[in-house]
């Protein structure tokens, strides 16, 4: 009871902080019921900074990087599941080791990389080095373990080929794995921060979190209602996701807890 | 495994099928290989080089990790991140354990489900967002924290700008968003005890504790292990929390390593130290990882 206090009570805070005009926002007692409905704080985050530019960016990485994921991880995780070649096993087992490695260990390399394509400072830069995926390779592997081999040998016997089985067949049976996948990838990179905070520099160009945190910079303490009015408002897909989607991401998340 | 798709056939039946696998693996595999795998090789070379970016990089031995240990703010931000991963994750684990246990005790199933999901929530947040309105609410003068400590009695404590108190918020703004995680992986691991276990236990009269300690423990201690690898390699790599939340000031009290990383590249331009840093926090990473399954083997009971 007490626990689950302590997490509401904070977002409560920040909601009804939000809904208050600027200059309540200092009041003591604070309030923790979102009773007033002053949208002055909203208005005033559009006029302070670009915040529909930043949507618009978060919106677009975030889309990108969860689409490519789930297709390119279902080509790769189906090839995994269900193709035996020379070295297979190692591959994969390279493909898992990658897993253990901590983005800061690669990102000095990667920023430069980056540069060197001349993508330094875009939203390419965020989209393309995050769509390989490693652990949504692995789901999806699992995933085609799943499924019965019957259809394949159906079709082969139809005389349809790999791409025809694979495309027409398996690929929209898997899309309750791909949900997972995409619904990681949108959850983790819709709150990203280290990142973008290194590959772009110029506002334009900044994700939710990261024009979120500079805002609290440029404002100091002056509106926080404006600043909370922004969190509020960068926290509804997670709020959409929370409600639509908890079961796959709790399936996601601890897929890879298991055994 | 079982393989369906044998290259049988004809020739070209085969090398079609050679085809299929190398496009389908292609993305994923080139992708890593330039970002992931490439990256590492670059950051073991830079690791012995002088590199600002402009100039040339010129090669200096073991300089940057001899730097890693001779530089009062590097060391004092791996030993804080040592002592944040102690402190945090047992903390994390121990909340996540308690309510875990509370959860399956009797109650109607709607608060089961609220608890449930109230406590998954601060997963699908942004821990920069989350450290944005806790940096409010932890303020000295009119945070809401303080407010309440007034309420019953305590004088306000000036969480940010004491050394102490920072590292406080930090470890409490972490914990607050992840203890969920691990609270997820613990009650699908108590989830999996077979009931009998219980109601034996209870018919042999064990007491509240005991049956915690000789069962709920015993049999729970696979996911304990997997939730602490998987709280100490989250929390090795802390950063956002810091970064919004104190800079990682005052002084260097809660400056992590990976603030050292992107410090050390990003502002100072010292590349090569930066991915010295980087290397052995991956080190550290690997040790933690591998220490604790080897200890596991011992202590961890499989059914």
């Amino acid at each position: 009871m007490v626990a689950a206090a302590a997490v509401l009570v904070p977002v409560m805070w920040t909601l009804s902080t939000s809904l208050r005009s600027p200059s309540e926002a200092f009041d003591l007692p604070p309030h923790f019921i979102p009773l007033g409905f002053d949208l002055t704080a909203y208005r005033e985050v559009f006029v302070q900074i670009d915040i529909t530019r930043l949507v618009l960016n978060s919106a677009l990485v975030t889309a990108l990087i969860a689409a490519g994921q789930m297709l390119t991880a279902a080509m790769a995780g189906y090839v995994f599941a269900r193709m035996r070649f020379r070295g297979s096993n190692l591959l994969f087992a390279l493909v898992l080791a990658t897993m253990m490695v901590p983005v800061q260990v690669t990102i000095v390399p990667v920023f430069m990389l980056i540069r060197g394509m001349g993508l330094s400072d875009t939203l390419l830069a965020l989209i393309i080095p995050a769509i390989p995926t490693a652990f949504g390779t692995f789901l999806m592997r699992q995933y085609f373990m799943s499924l019965p081999t019957d259809f394949a040998e159906a079709a082969e016997i139809d005389g349809a080929g790999p791409w025809r089985t694979f495309f027409s067949i398996y690929l929209p049976l898997s899309a309750p794995g791909m949900a997972i996948v995409g619904i990681l990838a949108f959850n983790y990179h819709w709150n990203e921060f280290f990142r973008p905070l290194v590959l772009t520099n110029s506002e334009e160009n900044f994700t939710l979190p990261l024009g979120l945190v500079s805002l609290q910079g440029h404002l100091g303490t002056g509106s926080i209602s404006v600043v909370l009015a922004g969190v509020i408002i960068s926290m509804i897909p997670a709020l959409v996701v929370f409600l639509f989607g908890q079961r796959y991401l709790r399936e996601g998340l601890t897929a890879g807890a298991g055994k | 495994m079982i393989s369906t798709d044998k290259p049988t056939g004809t020739p070209a039946r085969r090398r079609s099928h050679r085809w299929f696998i190398a496009l389908l693996l292609a993305p994923t595999l080139v992708g890593m290989g330039i970002f992931t795998i490439l990256p590492i090789l670059g950051s073991l070379v830079l690791a012995f080089f002088e590199w600002d970016l402009v100039s040339a990089p010129t090669f200096n031995g073991v300089d940057n990790f001899v730097a890693l240990g001779a530089d009062t703010t590097i060391r004092r931000a791996f030993i804080n991140t040592i002592g944040f991963v102690a402190i945090a994750v047992t903390l994390q684990l121990a909340l996540a354990m308690f309510l875990a246990v509370m959860i399956q005790s009797r109650m109607p199933n709607w608060l089961r489900l609220f608890f449930r999901s109230t406590f998954f929530f601060p997963l699908v947040l942004s821990a920069a967002s989350v450290s944005i309105f806790m940096r409010y609410m932890f303020n000295e003068q009119f945070g809401v924290v303080n407010w309440m400590l007034n309420l019953v009695g305590i004088s306000s404590v000036p969480w940010l700008t004491t050394q102490t108190g920072a590292a406080a918020v930090v470890i409490f703004v972490f914990v607050w968003q992840n203890f969920g995680f691990s609270f997820l992986i613990l009650i699908g691991g108590l989830a999996s005890i077979p009931k009998e276990l219980h109601e034996a236990a209870e018919i042999d009269g064990a007491s509240g504790w005991r049956h915690f300690r000789n069962i709920t423990l015993p049999l729970i201690s696979p996911s304990m292990l997997v939730a602490s690898v998987t709280a100490m390699i989250t929390a090795l790599q802390v950063f956002d929390q810091p970064y919004v939340l104190t800079r990682g000031g005052p002084g260097d009290s809660t400056r992590s390593a990976v603030m050292v990383v992107f410090e050390a590249a990003f502002q100072r331009l010292e590349f090569g130290l930066a991915s010295a840093t980087g290397l052995v926090l991956m080190l550290i990473i690997m040790l933690i990882t591998w220490g604790q399954f080897r200890l596991s083997r011992r202590l961890v009971f499989y059914q």
